[in-house]
């Protein structure tokens, strides 16, 4: 193998395709690398649910027959053409199944395409195939999967993060370059922090939701993992914007997400506001070498000619409880689709139209699926509906306010990603609702819609460390302006991952 | 105000699950813990805060009155746990001797 294709899966997404597009590898000789690595990896690393070798080499010799023809289709091929992706598994894409990762969608054929992934693909991405999770989304660890476990790259002891632990785990293992995940209560950002990767929740309404196994409709949101910042606004510049077919999908500004990284890269963040919430950094529970990490990347960003200023979110700690209402009331509710009627499991022999319902949703759904419904179906009960689900809305709204104030001062806020460093299988096993408090600090950007954004910023004891960025709603540019700065000062060694010599040949 | 087993048993008939006596009381235990945390919420004030349905001020999002393909019939019944001639094929909806309407 050529010295470039060995570089290939841990090589930015521009690099790939100026080789592919320059000719001097083919976008099939990149799939076939990666198909290769996949094969000698992810037996260690577990990220894949499904492998997909005849649509990456077509998508592939796609692009290569562009290419070779010339014209106008050469031409329109941009940044991404010929770069390894792949899709977390609760997105449908023709031609694969859509599992969820559950016992409930097993069988389930995708009957067409989610446009997030479709808009990948039509940038000339070569799909490697779908990625493990939490089942249904719920959980922070990818150990609810029905499938199985994913393992952390850099500590095959250690969970990757949840729930889209597979899409992480495969950037991080350089099992594909960017991998798209969703996120409804830190489900991006928190794997991300685990393995070490770039992982962005954009804004409530920036990316269509449409073909994507809907988990809390007014939180979801897909977004990109990669190595580099830079990968991860390509891949969000190909999947944002207002979609037809999903109705909370926004015309919002489309600014240059890749030229705000190259500034951010050269340091030009002079004048940027950067807040600190001191309450956030006193937080009970947050390790205090991921407090150090924050204050770090504050100074190192306050060094480049960033205004630190300093504020509190004092709501933060409702947003968990809250959380624990509106999530599982809307998964409940989305949730009660599965009947065993039209798609998904159907128990057998089933007695009456009653007795399918109860056995085929029992028969299909995990336990940890069976407690959210439980706890969404109590709260949006009637008696029950004004003191949990309203409660939970008005907590909301102070949150929302909590962050207008802050925005009001500073154009993006640093807090820790996560409380806490990857954490051991099994560790959670006795009290599921601990691993809850995982997503402590991602939850509240979710709450009130606006983005966030993990960056990887050092190697603790050999396990990635990373900080959160958070922006304004409709205020990407921003986070990938600090993202970029903060990813040239503190150049994360993420090819230094324990697996990433292995299955190269 | 935790949760009896009895309305832990009824939550499960109307979530459409079917739970046995041990799972009823382990989700007893389970489903007490995670509302004593949300009772966390008990400690706002909020009086007079009005709730935000969603996160962003969304318009009523309309589309021209205008025909576009939609699925295929094909794509449509390609999961179906059974399907015949078009259609979705589900089981009898009263059981044999069953004189009232199936109560779901």
């Amino acid at each position: 193998m050529s010295e470039q294709l060995t570089q290939i899966p841990f090589m930015p997404a521009a690099d790939i395709s100026a080789l592919v597009k320059s000719r001097e590898v083919s976008a099939r000789e990149v799939a076939n690398t990666m198909l290769d690595r996949i094969a000698a990896v992810d037996g260690a690393v577990s990220a894949y649910n499904e492998v997909t070798p005849e649509l990456a080499l077509a998508a592939a010799d796609a692009v290569d027959a562009a290419l070779a023809e010339g014209g106008d289709a050469a031409v329109a091929l941009g940044e991404l053409a010929g770069v390894p992706v792949a899709f977390k598994d609760n997105m449908n894409m023709v031609g694969t199944h859509t599992t969820c990762s559950s016992k409930m969608l097993a069988n389930f054929q995708s009957p067409y395409d989610c446009t997030a992934v479709r808009r990948m693909l039509d940038a000339g991405t070569i799909p490697l195939g779908k990625l493990n999770m939490d089942e249904f989304a719920f959980g922070s660890s990818t150990e609810t999967s029905a499938v199985g476990r994913t393992f952390n790259p850099w500590d095959l002891e250690r969970v990757p993060g949840g729930s889209s632990g597979g899409s992480a785990a495969a950037v991080s293992a350089g099992l594909a370059t960017i991998t798209l995940g969703s996120d409804t209560g830190g489900s991006i950002r928190q794997p991300a922090a685990f393995t070490g990767t770039v992982g962005l929740k954009p804004s409530y309404g920036r990316v269509s939701r449409y073909g994507c196994v809907a988990f809390a409709s007014s939180l979801d949101q897909i977004g990109p993992f990669s190595h580099t910042v830079r990968d991860n606004a390509l891949a969000f510049s190909a999947i944002a914007g207002k979609d037809p077919l999903d109705a909370t999908s926004l015309n919002l500004p489309e600014d240059d997400f890749v030229a705000a990284c190259d500034a951010g890269a050269t340091g030009d963040i002079k004048g940027m506001r950067v807040a600190l919430a001191t309450d956030l950094l006193e937080q009970e529970g947050l390790d205090p070498r991921l407090k150090a990490e924050v204050l770090q990347a504050a100074a190192t960003l306050e060094a480049a000619g960033a205004e630190i200023v300093e504020t509190t979110l004092p709501s933060t700690k409702y947003g968990l409880p809250a959380y624990y209402v509106l999530g599982p009331a809307e998964a409940s509710s989305n949730l009660a689709r599965f009947d065993g009627i039209r798609y998904g499991h159907r128990a057998d022999d089933a007695e009456d139209v009653l007795d399918l319902y109860m056995r085929s949703r029992k028969e299909g759904f995990g336990p940890e699926v069976i407690r959210r419904i439980m706890i969404g179906t109590h709260v949006l009960s009637s008696g029950h509906y004004d003191a949990y689900y309203t409660k939970a809305q008005k907590v909301r709204t102070v949150i929302k306010n909590d962050y207008e104030a802050v925005f009001a001062r500073a154009d993006v806020l640093l807090t820790p990603t996560t409380p806490d460093l990857p954490f051991k299988f099994g560790q959670y096993d006795d009290n599921p609702t601990a691993m809850y408090l995982a997503d402590y600090y991602t939850i509240p950007v979710n709450m009130a819609g606006i983005a966030g954004m993990s960056v990887p910023t050092s190697l603790i004891e050999g396990l990635p460390a990373s900080v959160q960025i958070v922006a304004n709603h409709g205020r990407e540019v921003d986070l990938f302006r600090a993202g970029a700065a903060l990813e040239a000062a503190s150049a994360f060694p993420y090819a230094s991952v324990p697996v990433a010599s292995s299955g190269l040949v | 105000m935790a949760l009896t087993t009895e309305e832990v048993r009824k939550i499960g008939l109307i979530s459409r699950l079917e739970l046995s006596d041990a799972e009823v009381e382990g989700l007893k235990g389970e489903l007490n813990t995670i509302l004593d945390y949300v009772g966390q919420m008990q400690e706002l004030d909020l009086d007079g805060v009005e709730p935000t349905t969603h996160s962003t001020a969304l318009a009523d999002s309309l589309r021209g009155d205008v025909a576009v393909p939609s699925l295929s019939q094909e794509a449509v019944l390609m999961n179906a746990p059974e399907a015949r001639n078009g259609a979705f094929i589900v089981p009898r909806i009263k059981a044999p001797g069953q004189s009232e309407e199936g109560s779901a």
